[in-house]
Order: structure tokens, then C-alpha cells, then sequence
């Protein structure tokens, strides 16, 4: 089985680095999923969970933060502010963002910026939920 | 007589004692600087894949424009200064402080035609002593800052220029060359102009996914963050090692003035002791 190396880069510093048979993504046009050989691509990501599949048939899950990804016929990149591993995340701190972010949402006074409480908030519930559908 | 030898031991106990402090900084900097080089070169490949990306997106398609590649005449310019937030790192701040002042007072003739960013306490607290347009500040960063804890300052320079607020972005900091040497380094950030490949030899025709000018609107914000991040790793690796020496000097210094002192105190002993036989002697002789 052909297989594709992929390697998710964050600011700080490369998150995971394997082959695998497959990425599946969810960019902001929709879902992909990406053999090897494919043709160069670029595209934006959501918040959301990316999925890496293995020759063997296992998976592993990423929790991504937005960025995008990079597609080469023998190579995949994502880049992303902030990205996880499932087995990594800390899901403590992961619900403590969430209670954060919450109470600054619902905080009425202006100095809050609010896209910004929103994408945490997103983040955090992304994280929350990639732990627990697959830890 | 006494009294100035308790004095002298009294100096040298002092001066131990700092030497003991200026060591222990010492290490305590050698091994932060250690962990702020690794943090820089994680961040390298990153960096590096931005960088590919939007240089092969503005090699594939060069009529996709976006306003953050386009240079607009300047009306007021955004600064981004970093520096330490505490002292004791050796002239670390004062270069930088002293190279963005002399470059703004060459530039600008009133404070209207341009603001600073600025990072860490030191610098921050200069310019506003000096009643510099100062319109946004990060103190309190921790040694190995992540990239989330510089985010809302990056957005906001990066905001600032996108709504107009001023139309180019430069940044000054210490760019770590090696342990004894740190240059001060300006860097223009926005707009971007100097779009080169970090990687020789890459011209990838990519497909954009829904289209080029989508994928900009995102990149270009993430690009000049990361650049902005990629300054702030950098000044802090300068930053400990500018302590580092710093303090090895200071040791240095204290060790020095320790065997000085030591001198004195001998030979002030010494004079003592001649001086009491002196007396004894004489006083013998007295009473023959």
C-alpha cells in the first residue's frame, strides 16, 4: 500500500511526523480526504479534527486549531497556531479554556473581544471533544 | 586599626555574597538560553513551510493581490520594539532602545506619524517616560513565551495595519548571532515585500482550495504573526545570553575586587601584628 508522509508543524514546534495512508480533513469548503499522489493543494482548515490513517488500518486523530494545509503528491503539511495529538491533549486545561472563554463571552463589558473569546471557546470544545471520542 | 580590618572583612563578605548571586544568575541564564535556542529552532520549520507557501502562491498566481502585499505611501508607521522585562542583561535593552529612538527621531517629526508596540517591561516603561506614542504593551512574559501568549498583540499590529492605522510595520530586536554577540536587528514586516522560497528550487503549482485569494486572507494574517513570533524567540534566546554575560562579568568583577580586597586585608593584618610587637618591644626597652 502506498503510503504519503505527512508532518503537522505548530509556532512551537513539529506536533507529529509519520506515514500514513490517508489524511482526512475539514477544510473551510468542506470535508477532504487525501491519498498519496495527490496534486499540490492548498487549503485553509477549520477548527476541527483531523484524521491520519495508517497502513495498518489504525487512525490517529488531531485535534487542529485553523491554519491550513499543504498538499504534495509525496508529501502533506499542516500548519496550524495550535495543534494536538488526542493522546496529548490535557483535558483539564482543555475545559478550564472552555470555562474561560465562556465566562468571557458572557461578560458584557467592551473590552472584550469577543471573535477572539469565540475562536478559544472553539478550540477548546474542539479539544474537548477529539479527547473524548477517541482517549 | 581594628576597626578598618573589620571593615575590609565586612567588604569581602559582601562582595562573596554577590558573587554567589551573579553566579547563580549565571547558570540560571545559561540554562534558560539553552531552552530559548531549542524553542527558536523548533520554530524554524514552521516558519520556513509559511514562508514556501505564500511564496509559491504569489509565484502561481501574481495577479491575486491582497492589501497586505501592497505598499501604500506612508502616512504613520507602526513600531514593534522588544526587550526584557527585568534588568541586569548587560546594555541588552539600551540597544535596542537607543537604535528605534534614533530611527524614529530621523524618520518623524511628531508624535502623530507613528506608534510602538512594545514588548517587555523595560522598554515599555522608557518610551512612555518619554512621552513616545506607546498604544499597546506586553509585560510579564514568561521565559519560554508559546506562541498563544504573544497572539493578541500580533493580531492587534497585524489588525492595526489592515484598518489603516498606519501603513508599514517594522521591528526591532536583538537578533541572537552567538552567545557574546546580539545585533540589534530592524526588520519590515508589513507590508510584505521580499517574498522569496525558504527552500531553494520549490515551484509548486498548487491547486487553491476554494480559491487564492481565500487562502491569503488567511495566510498573510498567520505569516506576519509568525514573523512577529519568530522576532520575539529570537530576542529571547539574546536576552538570556546577554544576561549571562552580564553576570559573568559581574562575577568576574567580584572575584577580582575579592583578591584585592584580600591583599588589603593581609597587609593591614601584617601591619597590625608589626605594630603591636613594635609596641611590646619598646615598652621592654623602657623598663630596662
Amino acid at each position: 500500500m502506498s503510503t504519503v508522509q505527512v508532518n503537522i508543524v505548530t509556532p512551537d514546534g513539529p506536533v507529529y511526523d509519520a506515514e500514513v495512508a490517508m489524511v482526512i480533513a475539514k477544510t473551510i469548503s468542506g470535508e477532504i480526504g487525501i491519498l498519496p499522489g495527490h496534486i499540490p493543494l492548498v487549503a485553509p482548515l477549520e477548527i476541527s479534527a483531523a484524521t491520519l490513517k495508517f497502513p495498518d488500518g489504525s487512525k490517529k486523530v488531531v485535534a487542529v486549531g485553523g491554519g491550513f494545509i499543504e498538499v504534495r503528491p509525496d508529501k502533506i503539511s499542516i500548519l496550524s497556531p495550535a495543534a494536538e495529538v488526542a493522546e496529548n491533549i490535557d483535558i483539564a486545561r482543555a475545559k478550564e479554556a472552555k470555562r474561560r472563554a465562556e465566562e468571557r463571552l458572557r461578560s458584557k463589558s467592551d473590552d472584550v473581544d469577543f471573535k477572539r473569546a469565540e475562536i478559544a471557546l472553539k478550540r477548546a470544545i474542539n479539544r474537548i471533544k477529539v479527547y473524548e471520542e477517541n482517549v | 586599626m581594628a576597626k578598618n580590618l573589620r571593615d575590609i572583612k565586612k567588604r569581602i563578605t559582601a562582595t562573596q555574597k554577590t558573587g554567589h548571586i551573579t553566579k547563580a544568575m549565571q547558570m540560571v541564564s545559561a540554562s534558560k538560553k539553552t531552552r530559548a535556542e531549542e524553542n527558536a529552532k523548533a520554530y524554524v520549520p514552521y516558519m520556513e513551510k509559511v514562508q514556501d507557501v505564500v511564496a509559491s502562491i504569489a509565484a502561481a498566481a501574481p495577479d491575486v493581490t491582497h492589501p497586505m502585499l501592497v505598499a501604500r505611501p506612508v502616512k504613520k508607521t507602526g513600531y514593534i520594539v522588544i526587550g526584557s522585562d527585568r534588568g541586569l542583561a548587560g546594555p541588552y535593552n539600551a540597544n535596542v532602545i537607543r537604535e528605534m529612538s534614533r530611527a524614529i527621531q530621523e524618520r518623524h517629526k511628531s508624535n502623530d506619524e507613528y506608534v510602538i508596540l512594545s514588548i517587555g517591561r523595560v522598554p515599555t516603561e522608557y518610551f512612555k517616560r518619554h512621552g513616545m506614542n506607546v498604544v499597546d504593551s506586553v509585560v510579564g512574559l514568561p521565559d519560554q513565551p508559546s506562541f498563544a501568549q504573544i497572539k493578541q498583540i500580533a493580531r492587534k499590529a497585524v489588525g492595526m495595519f489592515a484598518d489603516g492605522t498606519y501603513d508599514e510595520l517594522y521591528m526591532y530586536y536583538n537578533h541572537y548571532v552567538s552567545v557574546i554577540s546580539q545585533v540589534v536587528t530592524e526588520k519590515k514586516v508589513l507590508p510584505i515585500t521580499d517574498l522569496a522560497p525558504a527552500t531553494e528550487g520549490l515551484h509548486a503549482t498548487y491547486e487553491f482550495e476554494p480559491s487564492a485569494e481565500a487562502i491569503l486572507e488567511v495566510l498573510l494574517p498567520q505569516y506576519a504573526e509568525s514573523l512577529i513570533y519568530g522576532a520575539l524567540l529570537d530576542a529571547k534566546a539574546s536576552e538570556h545570553a546577554a544576561r549571562m554575560t552580564a553576570m559573568k562579568t559581574a562575577t568576574d568583577n567580584a572575584n577580582e575586587l575579592i583578591r584585592t580586597l584580600t591583599l588589603e586585608y593581609n597587609r593591614a593584618r601584617q601591619a597590625s601584628i608589626t605594630q603591636e610587637i613594635t609596641e611590646i618591644v619598646s615598652g621592654a626597652e623602657a623598663i630596662k
